[in-house]
């Protein structure tokens, strides 16, 4: 059994313990305590099931590599799912649950894939549930979603806070072992700005576990003092419990800090913008392939090592070490010293180990070399092993009785870092490891290396000192500043001898064993599985790692990739080099979504921009409609009446005396110089220079393809000055557009453009009772003959500056006046009150499009998506024909856009009144090449008219124009069909007579 | 995430503070063109691995377009300059004759 033990752990305060509770049990752990340390000293060996057998599963590691001890944290708004045990640190209450079973870790249904693994091989999934075709939506798919996923989503809103912030530094050293101790101590006496960051909550990495001695004193003491020195420095920031995510092009590199438990925010997203980047990230222990290998009790040897020495935790009495290489005897020698029982070190090799070993020897531990693990035995954890020699198929030589196997397969160093931003890796066939490709480093904005790799390579201590010496040294160089003189700390030498590939165990095991071989303990991906990859033609390591899904669980590979590419590698005849690595990609550890929002959720998320009408708007019954960052009021509600009634009652009221809109959103954006002219004649299809001043003229705007894009009343307001009125939603779009053009190709013109959209309110009066409103808030004339319709003036009408177009897109009499943005609640206001006596009301957004479709005019948007010209909208008197050029003049005469069968605009009108589906498409004789029906037609705009007390709608229809009279079916959701006849889109009012009075 | 130095207001800015804008120094054809030249100049663009011209805005700051040439491959940036031009400027061509001698050659 696992437990705490007394005396060691160098990084708990027995003196302050904690209490937690796991699937409802209370549990006792110490501060300095990581889950899975507060765990094992509980015997809590079974941590989880496996994602497809539903296996039994231990803690693994003693990192963020952790593949198997993955939980639910916390409940409500603090409730977080697949958090990694081994990088969690306790805390006193923690709630923690564990996942992927039912209806208990112990006792777990769907362990019965354990059984039927025979039949569940690589690619099952895909094999399985092609055929018969239709049971995929209503069977295999439910089934698969069912059983897919680890921890559950959440379901309340976070209650954490979270923030970004953000740095700028000269260095960025990312690790806070040893070797990034000793560059960011070099960099920062150099005078260089240094962060270090560094993802536990401890410094010095391996170094206080794993060496004898720094400088001749213990590594705890040399560690101790470099933090100090670094942080008395004012140009160096220490952050631990960060944790580099990603780094990106030109040196800026994405950090996770976790903050202790306060009412501050729970994590802080770093976002750093760095000259160079020292990845000092070392390495990170592979297991070893044996059958067996992933029954809780096997675990990395450096973790047990970890879980002794950190914490006082033995993960068994009796610990078999199975390795491949020195470094594993260590934890052999950690385990005597504390006075637990090591029965055997099973090496590979057959020349056993260095230095290391004549220790190990030297206490009488019983080392077998050139042998294996041919079995591990046990149900829910570990008993025995059975060894065999490496060499051979698995022949059992001897059983050896155990609680817990710590194995090493070697070390890979963590080059995610190096390679994120194009750092090149080499194969290093006696290290048996990646390592980073001095010749293709990554390279920053002037085309110089900008990473650095600190020992990040399989090597002695000594060696990785000497290699983050250097990277400190190159990337002082980098930013032109003589280094100092500090030097790397002293160890003492040790001889080892070479890590061996072992990539199964043993190395003839047939395919009995291979089937129990884990690779990917999270994903239930087998030896025996990419060996079948391979077998079935994949020999791309990136379609393997998608068919078997190796190294697609949340630890992304970290574990095994190499593994798993060796095992392909050797299957395919071909050299590890030539197989290749999958790519490494950000994030190196998983972030939280609340990190990446940041404080940019709720009312923060997006900022909502304000009319200056929006504060009567609310107060008086609005109901809203996001457009773009606007809000606009959608209808007015008074007393107890539906939205519909609403809508219908604010149509009434226009059309028969008078209403009030907020206009106050449509873009205006002004054009000035002397070139104002002929810059829009250029921009807007009809041409805006031959406009006189005191007029108005609607224009289209097309993209260089020859698509309407927008649309809008130009006013001239001087010689050199217009206005133009752009959509709501377009004013900062058709800003850039008008600038793009003006900067990038006729910056000859002389013409500037302004967005003065915020600078007024705009509110129209419509109605055929407009007019005497206007006359009893008194000061302008605005007869016909004064103010004619498409006019506008300027003046003072009740006491405030205005300017007045006499412009309409509902059909009737129509006043749009803008004031200063200051004074828009003063005329609203007086606007009311003068309106009282011909029953006014303000009307919102439905109401405007409804009035505008009874009168046929088009709403970018809505008839338009970017595919639809406006001679598909019959707006050809719109588009000049006297000008050489315009923004989509040669586009629009293109073959397919004068092609005669384009769907074109017109007015729809159902056979029993009722209201078309919006976007519902006509269908026509026969069928499309794929064997659907024929498409001749879509719905664009559909409303129920309060006017016309009907159903009325336009579309875009084949031949449309040319079809007046034709009844179209359109089929609706569930089978049935509206029938409707193709009319003019102008609903109401065809002459126009209402507008111009 | 880039940093391009606009050449109007010589910030060093984000690619946040950016909006990017497609290949540099097209020219527009008029009115007469053919069908097959307008359509290159509509949607035809080479795509190199290596050095482009490219366009920027500076949209969340001056709000000027500029133009930059930039290794697409490694992300090298040679210069930002004036987008007021049909043609690289001389100081950019002689960063790439020494930072890339081979600059012209269309890679494959």
């Amino acid at each position: 059994m696992s437990a705490r033990l007394d005396a060691i752990g160098h990084r708990i305060d027995r003196s302050k313990p904690l209490y937690f509770s796991f699937n409802g049990k209370r549990l006792k752990g110490y501060e300095g305590d990581t889950l899975a340390s507060a765990l094992l000293a509980n015997d809590q060996m079974l941590v989880g099931r496996s994602f497809k057998y539903h296996r039994p599963r231990g803690i693994v590691t003693s990192g963020p590599e952790e593949p198997n001890a993955l939980f639910n944290l916390g409940e409500g708004g603090t409730f977080e799912p697949n958090a990694r045990a081994t990088t969690v640190r306790l805390s006193e209450g923690l709630a923690v649950r564990s996942q992927n079973h039912w209806p208990s870790l112990e006792f777990d249904v769907g362990a019965i894939n354990a059984r039927l693994s025979r039949f569940l091989p690589a690619g099952f999934y895909y094999k399985m549930f092609i055929h018969p075709r239709p049971f995929w939506k209503h069977i295999y798919e439910p089934f698969i979603r069912q059983s897919a996923g680890l921890g559950k989503a959440p379901v309340d809103r976070d209650a954490d806070r979270y923030e970004h912030a953000y740095a700028h530094t000269d260095v960025l050293v990312v690790g806070g072992g040893i070797a990034g101790l000793h560059a960011a101590r070099l960099a920062a006496s150099a005078g260089a700005d240094v962060m270090l960051v560094e993802q536990s909550n401890d410094l010095g990495g391996r170094s206080i576990v794993d060496l004898a001695s720094l400088d001749g004193n213990a590594p705890g003491d040399w560690v101790a003092e470099t933090a100090r020195a670094l942080t008395s420095m004012p140009n160096v920031t220490v952050k631990t419990a960060t944790v580099a995510s990603g780094i990106y092009d030109h040196g800026y590199v994405l950090a996770e800090e976790t903050l202790p438990a306060s009412n501050g925010p729970r994590h802080r997203l770093l976002r750093v913008r760095t000259k160079s980047a020292i990845v000092a990230t070392g390495a990170i222990e592979r297991p070893l392939s044996f059958a067996g290998n992933d029954l809780p009790g096997v675990m990395l040897a450096s973790a047990v090592r970890d879980y002794l020495l950190d914490y006082g935790v033995s993960v068994g009495d009796r610990t078999v070490i199975v390795a491949n290489n020195d470094d594993a005897y260590r934890t052999a020698l950690a385990l005597i010293d504390a006075g637990l029982s090591v029965p055997a070190i099973i090496d590979a090799r057959s020349d056993g180990a260095g230095s290391l070993g004549d220790e190990a020897r030297a206490r009488g531990i019983r080392i077998e070399t050139g042998s294996a693990i041919a079995k591990v035995k046990g149900t829910k954890r570990v008993e025995s092993v059975s060894i065999c020699h490496q060499a051979g198929e698995g022949a059992v030589i001897d059983d050896i009785s155990c609680d817990c196997v710590a194995m090493s397969g070697g070390w890979s160093p963590a080059v995610h870092l190096w390679s994120h931003c194009g750092g090149k890796l080499l194969w290093n066939d006696g290290a048996v490891a990646f390592e980073p490709g001095p010749s293709r480093p990554p390279t920053g904005a002037n085309g110089t290396q900008n990473v650095f790799a600190a020992g990040l390579s399989v090597a002695s201590p000594a060696d990785c000192l000497t290699s983050a010496h250097d990277a400190a040294l190159a990337a002082c160089k980098a930013l032109n500043i003589d280094p100092s003189s500090v030097s790397a700390p002293s160890v003492e030498a040790e001889t080892t001898q070479p890590t061996s590939a072992v990539w199964t165990m043993p190395h003839g095991a047939g395919p009995d064993l291979r089937e129990k071989m884990w690779l990917d303990f999270q994903n239930d991906v087998k030896v025996s599985d990419v060996q079948l990859a391979a077998q079935e033609g994949f020999e791309s390591v990136e379609h393997v790692k998608r068919y078997t899904t190796l190294g697609m669980a949340t630890d992304q590979g970290k574990l095994s990739n190499i593994n798993g590419l060796a095992i392909l590698s050797k299957e395919l005849d071909k050299p590890i080099p030539d197989v290749g690595t999958t790519t490494f990609r950000p994030p190196y550890q998983p972030l939280t979504m609340g990190s990446i929002g940041g404080e940019a959720r709720a009312h923060l998320f997006q900022p909502i921009r304000h009319t200056p009408l929006h504060g009567w708007h609310d107060e008086n019954g609005v109901m809203w409609e996001p457009v773009g960052h606007w809000r606009r009021p959608y209808a007015f509600l008074q007393n107890a009446e539906t939205v519909e009634e609403a809508v219908a009652r604010e149509v009434r009221t226009v059309r028969s005396s008078v209403g009030l809109l907020d206009a106050s959103t449509l873009g205006k954006l002004i054009v000035k110089g002397p070139d104002a002219g002929k810059f829009l004649d250029l921009i807007y299809t009809n041409m805006m220079s031959t406009l006189k001043v005191g007029r108005c003229r609607y224009g289209l705007m097309c993209s260089e393809n020859g698509f309407l894009m927008d649309d809008g009343v130009v006013a001239r307001l001087a010689e050199d000055t217009f206005l133009c009125h752009t959509t709501s939603g377009g004013a900062d779009r058709i800003h850039a557009h008008l600038e793009e053009w003006l900067q990038t190709e006729w910056w000859d013109l002389k013409a500037w453009v302004l967005n003065a959209t915020e600078q007024y309110a705009q509110i129209a009066v419509v109605g055929p009772k407009a007019r005497k409103v206007l006359e009893a808030l008194g000061g302008l004339d605005v007869s016909r003959e004064a103010l004619p319709f498409m006019g506008w003036v300027e003046g003072s009408l009740a006491g405030l500056p205005v300017r007045i177009f006499r412009i309409s897109f509902s059909g009737e009499l129509s006043y749009e006046i803008a004031v200063p943005a200051n004074l828009g609640h003063a005329l609203w206001s007086r606007l009311m009150d003068a309106g009282q006596a011909h029953g006014i009301s303000p009307y919102g957004t439905e109401a405007l499009h409804i009035m505008r479709a009874e009168k046929g005019f088009i709403m970018i948007g809505d008839e338009t998506d970017g595919t639809v010209t406006p001679q598909d909208l019959g707006l050809h008197w719109a588009i000049s024909k006297k000008k050489e050029d315009f923004i989509g003049k040669r586009g629009q005469m293109r073959s397919h856009m004068m092609a005669e069968d384009r769907w074109r605009l017109v007015g729809l009108e159902t056979v029993d009144g009722s209201v078309l589906p919006d976007g519902a498409y006509a269908t026509g004789a026969g069928q499309t090449e794929n064997g659907q029906r024929k498409m001749i037609g879509r719905v664009t705009s559909t409303y129920l008219s309060p006017t016309l007390e009907r159903g009325i709608a336009m579309g875009l229809v084949e031949h449309g124009p040319e079809r007046m009279g034709e009844i179209l079916e359109f089929p609706k959701i569930g089978g049935e069909s509206v029938r409707a006849k193709i009319v003019d889109p102008v609903f109401y009012d065809p002459e126009g007579k209402r507008q111009d009075v | 995430m880039l940093t391009l130095t606009c050449p109007y207001c010589g910030i060093k800015s984000d690619e946040t503070e950016l909006s990017p804008g497609g290949q540099a120094h097209l020219v527009r054809p008029d009115v007469e063109s053919d069908d097959e030249a307008f359509e290159s100049y509509l949607f035809l663009r080479p795509n190199p691995k290596g050095v482009h011209f490219e366009r920027w805005r500076h949209s969340s700051g001056c709000g000027k377009w500029f133009h930059a040439a930039r290794c697409t491959m490694t992300l090298e940036v040679f210069g930002t300059y004036s987008a007021q031009t049909s043609e690289p400027p001389e100081h950019i061509i002689a960063t790439l004759d020494e930072r890339r001698p081979n600059w012209r050659q269309v890679p494959e």
